[in-house]
Order: C-alpha cells, then structure tokens, then sequence
C-alpha cells in the first residue's frame, strides 16, 4: 500500500506542480529558493536550512548493501571533499549534472521538489548534498540526527557518522550518529540519500548532549576563506 | 488452642527450617542464596549491603540484593520485626507475645547494620505498643512508616485478634509520641500491615489468609488506600478495610504459595520494588523464603510486577515504536516476495526482490536463485520456486487460496504456513566479530528477536540476576561500549559491559541498564536516541526514552 500512496502522492503534486509552475516563486519548487544571504541560522528546532545539492543520479537499490556499495563508488572526482560552488558541474558517467544551492522554507528539504523543478528523474536516484556548520565553540557529545526518505549515509568532517537503510519516510531524528565532537568553525555535513519511488527529502539537525536540538548553528555554503 | 493459636505457634516452629540452608537454585528466577526467612522487615540498606530481619532473629544480607546469606542477629529477637532508617538511626520493631493476645511491641536501635561497624550496637528503647490480652487486639506484626510528606512517624501493627492498629511515633526517638494517644482502628481479619505514601494516597497494604502451613497456607498481600494517614482505608470496590475490606496485590502463583509481610524498597528514578516472603516455594522443597518484585502502579492502585524471566522477546521502544536490533540487512520472513511488473498491481503476482538471488529463509549457499520468472521462495532450503502469479497448491492461478482470497501475489500469502526465521537460517551473511546496534519497524526477523539468559554466579540487583541479551539462537551479545554506546559482540564472555539489569518500572515497561553502569552514580539505561538508532544515556525518569516493552516475539 505504501508504494500505491507514494505513487498517488507522487501524481498529485505532479498536477499541483504543473498547475503552479508558472506562478512558482522560484526554479526550485514550492518549498525551495536559491540562497540570496550569505548564511542562515538553524533556528530553535536546530534544522539545517541550506545545503548544495546535486542534480539526481539514476542508481538501483535501498538495502544495506546496495546503498553501501552506492556510496563508495566514485561517481565523480572528491566526491567525499568537496566543497561545491552552486552552479558548478560534475561528469557522471556520460552526463554533466550541476550543483544548486537551495534554501528551503520547511524543517526538511523536498528532494521531489528539487528533481521535479530541474525535470530530472525523481525515482531510483542519489542526490549528493553538502553544507558547511558553523559553530561558535566546540562542542563535545553532539549527534547529528537525520531522517530521509529512502535511505541516506551521512558524513561529517569526512567521517561516515550515520545511516539509515530501505525503504522508508522521513522521521525526525529517525537515523542518529554516535556522540561526536562539533569543531570550532566549519564542519562539513556531506549526505547521500538515495530513493526509489515517489516522494524523497530529508531533514537533518544537531542535538546537544542532552538530546536536545541546538540552536544558532551558521550554515554556509562554502568555508571560511 | 484455637486455631489462631495454632496459626501462630506454628509461625514460632517454622524457625526450625532456618537452621538448614537451602541449596542455591542456579537457573530458577528466585533469590539465590540462602534466602530462607518468615516475617521478613522492610529491606534496608546500609553502606553497601541490604538486610533484612525475620522472626526469631534470623536476618539476612546480601551485597547486591540478589544472592543472600544468614546475618547476625540483634540483641533483642521475636516475631516479624520491621525497621525503618532515619537520620543517623535504624530503628527495629519487634514483637514479644505471651499468652495470645497480650502482646508488646518493643523498640531498639543501632547506628549500623553492619556488625563489623564501630557504629554496630543496639539499644533497648522500650515499648512502644502493646495489647492487654482483654482488648480487640494483638500487637505483633509492627510495620512503620515514615511520611515524607508531613516528617510524622506511624507504626501499624496487629494480628486477626482484633484491629491492625495506629499509634504515632517521634521520628526523634522512635518512641510512641503521646503514650496516652488512643490508637486508632484501620482494619480487620488480617495482620503483617504497613503503609506507604504515593501521589496524595495512603495505602495500607495488609496479608489476608492463614500462615505457617506451608503449601496450605492461605497468605496474600491486600490493600486499600486513603486521602489521609487515619483511614478509613477502603479496597478498589469501596468496601472499608475495618469491615474486612481489602484489594489483593498479590496472590499465589508461579510455583510459589502464600505471599505476606509487604515492605516497599524505593530505588529512586521511579523505580520502586517491595518484599515479601513465600509461606512455600516448590522449587525450594515448600521452604518459606524472601522474595522482591516490581512495584508497579496502575489507575491508582499499586500493582505486583514481575522480575525479568527467560525467553526470547522482541525488545521494542515506548518512545520510537520501534525496536532494538542488531545491524545486519534483515531478509523478510519467508524470503523476499514483491509486487512485479506494471499492469500487476498489488494483488499481481509476486516475484524477486532486487537482488532476489539472495536465498530466502534457510536456503544456504547452492540454494536455487530466484530468477525472473520466479517468485514467492518458499521456506525451507531447496523448497521448489513457485512461479510469479501462480495459485497456492491446488488452487488455480484467479481461485481464493487457502491463506485468503486474494488469488496469488503478494496479498494472497504463499497458500502455506510461513516459518518463523531463524539466526541459523539468515546468519551466513551476517558479518563476523562486532556488529553496530540498530532500531527497526519490528518485522519477526532474526536480527530484532533477543534471548533474555540469567546468568549464574554474575551477581545482581534487588529481586533478579543480571541477564545477557543475545540474539535468539545465536552467542552474539549485546555489550556497552566504552564511549556509552552499544554493538553486539561475536560471543558472550562474562564481562560486565554484557551483563545486563533489567527493572521493571511503574509502567510495566523496563529499564534496561549494563553491569557496567548500573551501580554507578546516574548509571546509563538503553536509550532510544532516535527512531533508528538506541544508545546509553543517563535514565531520566520523566522520560520514556529508557522504557522499554518485552514483547513475545
């Protein structure tokens, strides 16, 4: 049944999108802008707001093993360094796909929106997504905890710190890292989320050491020069 | 002699089974030790150890509340004492009878328990209760309790003859305050009362039924409750404790008889216990022995909880709804059946997962891959491939199956009973050594179903063993980990980090703590941090991230 709904779900706001798309506010959907500040703060639910995204890979597979397998292929050139540049390109494969910053209005980030938007395929596809977090101290016994739909595998500062598998919707706070140590500045968060139909997105936020969310995080796109 | 008489003297003759210990049971859920007693007190604990004091002398100590061993006895001795810690003293009730039912209640007390203390010494306070052998009542059975709310000391006592009685004590000396003050009557037809305090209730807990016959014994712990310290005390149906009014607790059951003499042991955290003893345990040759259990609260009422019991249990979060499983990629129950193709819909025909090749539920390595026009693998290694949208056995493809109607496909089941899933089934690509700790959507899957194991000579904690969680039909451990974390070890080894407590809360769901935490100053509790993934995090009582349900697989 689940697969039904999504695939009802998916129609409809294929028509509600169709039916908007003239008057959308941006290219990147109902929910999604292109980032006109230099950075955002994570506000009192701690989620993160912007990240860079690039345009959807068609892979096949949600279990452990395949998204595993997923991830570690090289798509393209320091796909675990990079710090893109909204506009930038990359070859995968036979395709050059882009870079797009986004901002979104909502606790998480409609990667439906996004690949409907940009007229890329929206079912068995990878989006690889990057964010810098500013903190203003170190801050020790934090977890990064995530939700998406489907799976993801998420890094921070180049280490796999979380991961949540199959076919499943966005929970908050679903897939949570071990205690971890936020560094004084910039922390990259890199994320893989991978779906295989229908709706897709996915939501990631800080908690303190107490589990609650933390507040007042700077996310930018790029580092500190 | 009456049968009251009998009743007692038989009470006073049961002494004799405390010169024998009883053989330690290694696998039964009972204390281990030598936990035979009659009467037992309120457990106390002081400075590392708890005791407990029961007729005729004979207390009991243990350093973990688990396995127990005979005491030293008091200077002053007799029937079903009760003691109760304030300030720098412990104060002991006893009761001395003489001809039924004149009877005293005397106190004495000491700055320890512990004989080896300097601090070790009894001192005679006197009487603070008495029956004059004329008047409806026989004051044996003291049971004190102090209330937080109001700093006042009471003592309950009686016995059949007559009422279970209230007089107040000075939480100073221990004394009767007003040795004038008329003791009130709260009850009837029952002895061995005391009282607790919970959210604007008191409730008087007193044993109804005969003692001191062992197997035959009648003994069960009844209740009612009151907004005030003086009664009336009426039972769940709103009949008056006074007119014989009592709800039970708890009764006879899992192959012991006749609980009594109720004495609460507050944890802390919200995790509350009482004590008890059996007039018989079958498993101990019908010796009467100390038990503890879970105090649990329900609609009001206090409710008698279980200790942690051997078996394979699906361990599932109150907070998340999802439950804790060991890491590996789960193969559905059966084997791996999804809708196929476009035009099928979900009542189409099944066929292979992605992946399909995967063998399903017992299929080892050479076990026929599903091909593409294969689907539905059905249990068993070896088990013939039925092909996609096929009917169940002597069902043709389009006609009502045995499992329901649907036809075949995915809503149509397999036409045949589905085995549970086994570790030895699934395991072959399970990987080897440590494997991360996970949450999932339970779905009866090996990986998510855990065996509950007391383990012997580990030691453990107020009325139970400490345990280890291994997944069902496998040695693979849960074990904490240095950093407060949690992965499932290869194999058992005994250490600290993979024994685990488990105390059942108010709520009936259970608190779930490693040896290696659980006598630590804000001790770690399996956490459910996130949906999909657990941890150790300091137990906070307000929270249901550490509770947690032990549901049958």
């Amino acid at each position: 049944m689940n697969e039904f709904r999504k695939s009802l779900m998916v129609l409809s706001c294929g028509l509600v999108l169709a039916a908007t798309a003239a008057s959308a506010a941006t290219a990147l959907g109902p929910t999604l802008s292109t980032p006109v500040t230099p950075s955002r703060v994570t506000g009192a639910d701690g989620f993160i707001p912007r990240w860079t995204l690039l345009e959807p890979i068609p892979v096949n597979g949600l279990t452990q093993s395949a998204v595993q397998a997923m991830v570690k292929k090289q798509w393209f050139p320091d796909q675990f360094t990079v710090i893109p540049k909204d506009g930038a390109t990359e070859t995968v494969g036979e395709s050059t796909l882009t870079w797009h910053a986004v901002d979104t209005k909502l606790y998480n980030l409609n990667l439906y929106h996004f690949a409907y938007a940009l007229k890329k395929p929206t079912s068995n596809i990878l989006v690889w997504a990057v964010t810098i977090v500013n903190s203003p101290k170190e801050m020790k016994d934090v977890r990064l905890a995530i939700g998406s739909n489907a799976a993801s595998v998420w890094w921070l500062n180049g280490e796999e710190v979380a991961a949540v598998y199959n076919d499943r919707q966005t929970v908050i706070d679903d897939g949570v890292s071990k205690r971890l140590t936020l560094n004084k500045g910039p922390n990259v968060v890199r994320a893989a989320v991978v779906n295989g139909g229908g709706a897709t997105d996915f939501c990631a936020r800080f908690l303190d050491a107490n589990d609650k969310p933390i507040p007042g995080l700077t996310i930018t796109l790029n580092e500190p020069k | 002699m009456d049968g009251l008489t009998s009743m007692r003297h038989k009470k006073y003759l049961s002494l004799a089974l405390f010169a024998m210990p009883i053989a330690p049971v290694t696998t039964a859920l009972a204390l281990d030790g030598e936990p035979g007693i009659h009467d037992p007190s309120t457990i106390t604990y002081d400075d590392g150890k708890y005791y407990v004091y029961g007729t005729g002398g004979s207390p009991l100590v243990s350093d973990d509340g688990w396995t127990w061993h005979r005491g030293t006895a008091p200077s002053r001795t007799g029937a079903a004492p009760d003691v109760i810690h304030i300030g720098d003293k412990y104060f002991m009730y006893i009761a001395r009878g003489y001809a039924q039912p004149k009877a005293d209640i005397f106190m004495i007390w000491s700055k320890s328990l512990d004989p080896k203390s300097p601090d070790y010494k009894w001192n005679d306070g006197g009487v603070v209760a008495s029956s004059d052998g004329v008047e409806d009542s026989n004051a044996i059975d003291p049971g004190v309790f102090l209330d937080h709310t109001t700093g006042r000391l009471w003592l309950v006592d009686g016995s059949y003859f007559g009422y279970i009685r209230l007089v107040e004590l000075d939480p100073k000396t221990g004394m009767q305050k007003d040795p004038k003050a008329k003791p009130i009557n709260l009850a009837i037809n029952c002895e061995a009362s005391d009282m607790i305090y919970h959210d604007g209730w008191y409730y008087l807990l007193a044993t109804h039924g005969s003692c001191c016959a062992g197997a035959s014994s009648g003994y069960n712990i009844r209740m009612g409750r009151s907004r005030h310290v003086t009664g009336p005390f009426l039972d769940a149906e709103g009949v008056d404790m006074i007119q014989g009014g009592g709800t039970q607790l708890i009764g006879s059951g899992d192959r012991k008889v006749g609980p009594g003499h109720f004495g609460l042991m507050d944890l802390g955290d919200g995790v509350m216990k009482f004590s008890m003893h059996w007039e018989a345990d079958l498993d101990r040759g019908g010796a009467s022995v100390l038990d503890i259990r879970p105090l649990l609260w329900k609609d009001g009422w206090p409710v008698a909880g279980e200790n942690p019991k051997e078996g394979v249990y699906e361990i599932h979060s109150v907070h998340t709804s999802t439950s804790l499983a060991m890491a590996v990629e789960g193969m559905p129950v059966g084997g791996g059946r999804m809708r196929q193709g476009p035009g099928l819909g979900p009542m189409g025909g099944g066929g292979p997962r992605p992946g399909g090749a995967r063998p399903a539920n017992g299929a080892g390595a050479g076990a026929p891959a599903a091909g593409a026009a294969a689907g539905n693998a059905a249990p068993g290694a070896g088990a013939p491939q039925r092909p996609a949208n096929a009917g169940g056995p002597g069902a043709p493809a389009g006609q009502p199956r045995p499992g329901g109607g649907f036809g075949a496909g995915i809503f149509g089941g397999t036409g045949s009973p589905i085995a549970d899933q086994t570790a030895a089934s699934v395991s072959a690509n399970w990987p080897a050594g440590d494997v991360p700790v996970a949450m999932n959507n339970y779905q009866l899957q090996a990986q998510e179903k855990w065996q509950l194991t007391a383990v012997p000579n580990a030691g453990g904690y107020p009325g139970s063993p400490y345990f280890k969680i291994t997944i069902a039909g496998t040695d693979r451990a849960l074990s904490a980990t240095e950093d407060g974390e949690l992965k499932v070890v290869a194999a058992f080894s005994g250490a600290p980090e993979q024994l685990w407590r488990l105390d059942q809360l108010a709520d009936g769901s259970w608190r779930i703590m490693p040896k290696s935490q659980a006598n630590e100053k804000d001790g770690m509790a399996l956490s459910a941090v996130g949906a999909s993934f657990p941890t150790l995090a300091k137990f906070d009582p307000k929270s249901d991230r550490q509770h947690w349900l032990l549901n049958r697989p």
